[in-house]
C-alpha cells in the first residue's frame, strides 16, 4: 500500500490494463501524456474535438473486438454526443438481440466547487441512469476508482465513468499490486446505528466529516458509499436502513429526478425496509439551479458537513 | 475491371431479391403482420449490391433506417430477415429490432441505424479497428443525402481523412429526405464535392447502374485496403417509394419525376445489359431467376410464419451483455 491521489489512480488503471490487453486503447481530445509516453500515440490518441465522433467510433471499435477508453473530459463535453450514447451505445446490445458485444469505457468527470460556473460545473449522471444499457460508477476515493476502473475496461459494456473534479487532489491509499472492485457493490465507509446516510462522490467525504462531528454529540452515523450507480447495491442500502430506521441522502446534484430520488423510493418502496422506517426520509442536495461561479453563491448550492450534520440531527432528534 | 458474367448474374439475383423481398414486405406490412414501419429500397438495389459485390465477408458495413437492401446483398439469411419483420424469436434481433433494425453481426454488419447519419461514426471506428489490425479490413458506411447535412458526417470524415482510416463513405443520393428535396436543403448539388474539403476522393456515380457502382467501390476498396485512406461516393439514385410505407405520409414528388426514374430502373438495365451479351442471360433464364427468387421469399415469409413470438419476459434480456 501506498498513498496516490484520485487523478494518479486512474492513470494507475489506464496503464494497468492497457498492459494486460493490447484491445484496449484510449482516445480523448487531449492525450494523457504519461500513457502516450508509455505506449505511443497509435493507442492513446489524440484527437479532433468531435464528441459525437469518438463517442460512436468506440461503439464500432469495440464491436470489432477493440476496448476502447473515450475520455470525454468533462461530462459537460459528452452532451454534443447524445445521440450516440442515449441512441446508440445505450441500446446496440439490446435492439439487435444480443449478436454482439461492446465493451467500452466512457470518463467524465463531473460535480461543483471549482469556481467554474454552471456548465463546467455539472453532476448529471441520473439523466443516463434513466437509460437502460449503461452501467456507470462514481467513486469518491482513489482505491474505489482504480479497482472500479480496471472492472469498468474489463467489462463487456458500455460504462461511464463519473469522476468527481473536486476529489482529482484528495490521497488515499492503494495496494500496489493487481486489484478489482465488482461493480454493483456499495462500500459501508462507517458504521453506524441512527441513521444511515447513503452519500454519493464528494458528499461522502462531507458526510464521514458530519459524521465525526456528529459522534461528539452520541449521534452513531453509517455511511454507505453506492459507488457504482447502475447496477445499484439496493441490498446493502436497505439492510442499513433496516438497521438504523433512518435514511438522510447526501448528493451535491440537484435533487429532482436525481440518484438521491431513486435510492429514497428503492429503499422505501420495499415493505420490509419501509416497516422498519422511524421517520421521514430526507435528500440533502444541492440547490435545484444551474451552478453559480462567484464562491459565496457556490458554496450556498451545495451540501457540505454542516448542511449533513444540521439535517441528522434534525431527522435523529426532531422538534417535535 | 468488370465483373464476370457469372458474377454478374449473382448481382441480377441479389437486387431482385432486394426487390421481391420488399413489395413482400410492403404487402404484409399492410396486411398488418409486420409491424411499425417499413422503408424501402426498391429502386437503390445497384447501390447496396454494387459496393457490396467488392467486400470480403469479414469487411464491415453499417445500414440504416432503409437497410433491407444492405443486409441482403452483404448476404444476410432471408429467413431470419422476415422472421424479424414478423417479430419472431427466431429474427436476427430477436424481434427486438424490426424493419429499421434488421443486421447479422456475424457477416460484418455493425447494425442498422434508426438514427439519420447515427451510424457513421460507429462505422468509422470499425474502420479503426481495422487499420489497427492491419489485416486489410475495410468498413463501408451507408447513408442518405439528409445525412449528409448532419455533424457526423462531417466529424467522421475529417478523422477518417485525417488518420487514413479504411472507410468508403457511401452516400445514397436518391435526392429526398423524407418529404424535403435536396434542392431545398443542400449547399450545393453535388455531395460528392465535399470530400476536398477533407483532402479525399470524392466520386459521383450512376446509383442506378450496378457495374458502375461495383467499379466506383471496387477503386475505393482497394485505396482503402492498400492504406491510402477513406472515399466518398455518391451515387445518384431514386426511391420508387414513398419514405415510409405508413399511409398517412404524403408524397410531394413531382409526377413527371418519379417517371422518369422509374425509366432507369437498375435491374431492368443490368437485365438488358446481359442479354445483350452473347448468351449471358436469355428470357427463359430471367424468368426462371425470378421464380426462384419468389421461392425464397415464400420460404422466408413461411419460416416467419411458423416462428414462435418471443416470450414476453423476453424483453428483459440482453439489457446487459455478461
Ligand atoms: C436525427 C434524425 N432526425 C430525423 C429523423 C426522421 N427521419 C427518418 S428518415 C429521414 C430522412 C432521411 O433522409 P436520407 O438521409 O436522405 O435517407 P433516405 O430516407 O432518403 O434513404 C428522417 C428525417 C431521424 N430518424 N433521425
Ligand atoms: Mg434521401
Amino acid at each position: 500500500m501506498r498513498e496516490i491521489t484520485y487523478a494518479q489512480a486512474s492513470l494507475e488503471a489506464f496503464a494497468e490494463e492497457m498492459r494486460r490487453d493490447p484491445k484496449v486503447f484510449h482516445m480523448s481530445t487531449d492525450a494523457p501524456q504519461p500513457l502516450v509516453k508509455e505506449f505511443g500515440p497509435t493507442r492513446v490518441r489524440a484527437t479532433p474535438i468531435a464528441e459525437s465522433a469518438l463517442t460512436g467510433m468506440a461503439i464500432g471499435a469495440a464491436g470489432s473486438g477493440y476496448r476502447p477508453i473515450v475520455d470525454w473530459r468533462m461530462v459537460t463535453f459528452c452532451f454534443v454526443a447524445m445521440d450516440q450514447i442515449v441512441n446508440q451505445a445505450a441500446k446496440i446490445h439490446y435492439m439487435f438481440g444480443g449478436q454482439a458485444k461492446f465493451p467500452i469505457l466512457y470518463r467524465a468527470s463531473v460535480g461543483g466547487g471549482t469556481r467554474l460556473a454552471a456548465q463546467h460545473s455539472q453532476s448529471p449522471y441520473s439523466m443516463f441512469m434513466n437509460l437502460a444499457g449503461l452501467k456507470m460508477i462514481l467513486p469518491s476515493t482513489p482505491y474505489d476508482l482504480k479497482g472500479l476502473l480496471k472492472s469498468a475496461i474489463r467489462d463487456d459494456n458500455p460504462v461511464i465513468a463519473f469522476e468527481a473534479t473536486r476529489l482529482f487532489g484528495t490521497k488515499g491509499m492503494v495496494p500496489e499490486e493487481d486489484y478489482t472492485l465488482p461493480l454493483g457493490k456499495a462500500d459501508i465507509k462507517r458504521e453506524g446505528k441512527d441513521i444511515t446516510i447513503v452519500a454519493l462522490a464528494w458528499a461522502v467525504h462531507e458526510s464521514l466529516a458530519a459524521a465525526e462531528a456528529l459522534a461528539a454529540e452520541g449521534i452513531s452515523v453509517e455511511v454507505i458509499d453506492p459507488r457504482t450507480l447502475v447496477p445499484m447495491d439496493v441490498a446493502t442500502i436497505r439492510a442499513s436502513v433496516r438497521k438504523t430506521g433512518r435514511l438522510l441522502v447526501a448528493d451535491e446534484a440537484g435533487p429532482t429526478c436525481g440518484a438521491a430520488a431513486e435510492i429514497s423510493a428503492l429503499a422505501t418502496e420495499d415493505p420490509a425496509t419501509f416497516a422498519c422506517l422511524r421517520g421521514p426520509v430526507k435528500r440533502l442536495c444541492g440547490l435545484q439551479v444551474p451552478i453559480p461561479y462567484s464562491p459565496g453563491m457556490e458554496d450556498f448550492v451545495f451540501p457540505d458537513r454542516q448542511k449533513i450534520a444540521a439535517a441528522v440531527r434534525e431527522l435523529v432528534r426532531p422538534k417535535s | 475491371m468488370q465483373p464476370s458474367p457469372e458474377r454478374q448474374r449473382e448481382m441480377l439475383r441479389q437486387m431482385q431479391t432486394i426487390r421481391r423481398f420488399e413489395e413482400r414486405a410492403s404487402d404484409d406490412y399492410h396486411g398488418g403482420a409486420i409491424y411499425g414501419v417499413v422503408h424501402c429500397y426498391i429502386g437503390e438495389e445497384a447501390v447496396a449490391v454494387g459496393v457490396c459485390s467488392t467486400l470480403n465477408r469479414d469487411d464491415q458495413i453499417i445500414s440504416t433506417h432503409r437497410g433491407h437492401g444492405h443486409c441482403i446483398a452483404k448476404g444476410a439469411d432471408l429467413n431470419r430477415m422476415m422472421a424479424e419483420l414478423y417479430g419472431r424469436e427466431t429474427g436476427y434481433c430477436k424481434g427486438k429490432g424490426g424493419s429499421m433494425h434488421i443486421a447479422d453481426f456475424g457477416i460484418g454488419m455493425l447494425g442498422a441505424n434508426g438514427i439519420v447519419a447515427g451510424g457513421i461514426a460507429i462505422v468509422t471506428g470499425a474502420g479503426l479497428a481495422a487499420q489497427l489490425d492491419g489485416k486489410g479490413r475495410v468498413a463501408v458506411s451507408f447513408f442518405g443525402d439528409g445525412a449528409s447535412n448532419a455533424g457526423p458526417f462531417h466529424e467522421s470524415l475529417n478523422i477518417a481523412a485525417a488518420w487514413k482510416l479504411p472507410v468508403i463513405f457511401v452516400c445514397e443520393n436518391n435526392l429526398y429526405a423524407a418529404q424535403t428535396s435536396a434542392a431545398e436543403t443542400h449547399a450545393q448539388e453535388d455531395i460528392a464535392a465535399r470530400a476536398h474539403g477533407y483532402g479525399i476522393p470524392g466520386v459521383i456515380v450512376d446509383g442506378n447502374d450496378v457495374l458502375a457502382v461495383h467499379g466506383a467501390a471496387a477503386k475505393a476498396v482497394a485505396r482503402a485496403r492498400a492504406g491510402e485512406g477513406p472515399t466518398l461516393i455518391e451515387c445518384k439514385t431514386y426511391r420508387w417509394r414513398r419514405h415510409t410505407e405508413r399511409v398517412n405520409q404524403p408524397d410531394f414528388r413531382p409526377e413527371h419525376e418519379i417517371e422518369v426514374w422509374l425509366k432507369k430502373d437498375p435491374i431492368a438495365r443490368l437485365v438488358a445489359h446481359l442479354k445483350s451479351q452473347q448468351g449471358q442471360l436469355t428470357d427463359a433464364e430471367w424468368q426462371e431467376m425470378d421464380r426462384q427468387v419468389l421461392r425464397g421469399i415464400e420460404e422466408a415469409v413461411g419460416f416467419a410464419k411458423s416462428s414462435p413470438f418471443p416470450k414476453p419476459e423476453a424483453a428483459l434480456e440482453d439489457v446487459f451483455a455478461s
